[in-house]
């Protein structure tokens, strides 16, 4: 299963953005393999239509959750639709490491 | 006078298949016509024919009222009869409708989490694997007090008037105080390349600068 976290840098340590159309880097992990893949968001700086091509990537690379602070209105439906679960996290402290350790159950 | 708008009928998971096509029949004309079920319908007689509910929970479940629903449904009915008598094809599109899905929160982590698989009620937090969880009512993205760091502006691009990003609004949904321009993201292109933008452009005629 692969879940997509928004973070603001490339690093493990590097905290979770709490934006997700407008986050700095998608982090995708694969629970099975644990592997791991930064994306710089390309769709950055974008006047409008940020949050649904953002969408549009983590959707194309399979993966079944987001993890971000915050999801704007054009994506809920949209995601719904894709069958992707919305994972909204309100502390936005946590660093990329310690989202993955909870995924992990550890 | 313009009639009332139709409120948003809500659906839970979208058809598995997007139609049907006809075989068989003696006439090449089969299969020609096209009858556009719409998703509100295919919902009505997912809920009363399949779920075998009533048409007062079906309307509840579809957040529209009783009568409403047994309107979409007999439109429903009626598509269908005729799709199936007259050998059309019939292709589910359209309607004025959204998909959801219920929202949960986890005290153990503190999170929000929605149920992507509807049918199935979750149990435990897909992050933290805690069963302390709770369905909320009216889940709403509650605006954040404060984002310190938080460094997107919305800008006006007449009048220059500057506030803080609302997550999860689209600046062209702000209006310029100012002005009663539509606002635009500050560290867009639109904003830095002023003239090589038509709108921007445009704006500038309007505003004879």
């Amino acid at each position: 299963m692969k879940a997509a976290i928004t973070s603001t840098g490339n690093s493990m340590d590097s905290k979770m953005d709490k934006r997700f159309g407008r986050c700095a880097y998608f982090v995708i992990y694969d629970t099975e393999s644990d592997g791991f893949e930064f994306i710089p968001n390309t769709g950055k700086h974008t006047p409008e239509g940020a949050g649904p091509a953002a969408a549009q990537l983590v959707a194309a690379r399979g993966v079944n959750k987001v993890i971000s602070g915050e999801f704007g209105i054009k994506i809920k439906s949209l995601l719904d639709r894709l069958n992707i679960q919305m994972i909204v996290l309100k502390e936005t402290e946590k660093t990329i490491n310690q989202i993955v350790e909870m995924l992990n159950h550890k | 006078m313009s009639p009332r708008p139709k409120r948003l009928r809500k659906i839970s998971n979208p058809p598995v298949i997007s139609g049907f096509k006809p075989y068989g029949g003696k006439s090449t004309d089969i299969g020609k016509d096209t009858v556009f079920l719409e998703y509100e319908e295919y919902e009505a007689i997912r809920l009363c024919d399949f779920e075998r509910l009533n048409q007062f929970e079906a309307s509840h479940i579809m957040n529209v009222s009783r009568p409403t629903l047994t309107r979409i449904y007999s439109k429903a009915r009626g598509k269908m009869a005729e799709a199936l008598v007259l050998g059309k094809q019939l292709v589910i599109e359209g309607g004025k409708i959204y998909f959801d899905s219920e929202w949960y929160s986890c005290k153990s982590c503190s999170c929000f989490f929605n149920n992507p698989d509807k049918e199935v009620e979750p149990e435990e937090c897909p992050l933290c694997k805690s069963k302390d969880i709770s369905i909320c009512e009216d889940f709403e993205y509650e605006e954040e007090e404060s984002f310190p760091d938080n460094i997107d502006l919305c800008v006006c691009p007449v009048c220059g008037y500057e506030k803080p990003h609302s997550l999860g609004t689209p600046c062209r949904k702000e209006i310029c105080p100012e002005c009663q321009h539509h606002l635009i993201r500050k560290e867009s292109q639109h904003y830095k390349n002023p003239m090589n933008e038509s709108s921007n452009n445009k704006y500038r005629k309007q505003h004879g600068q």
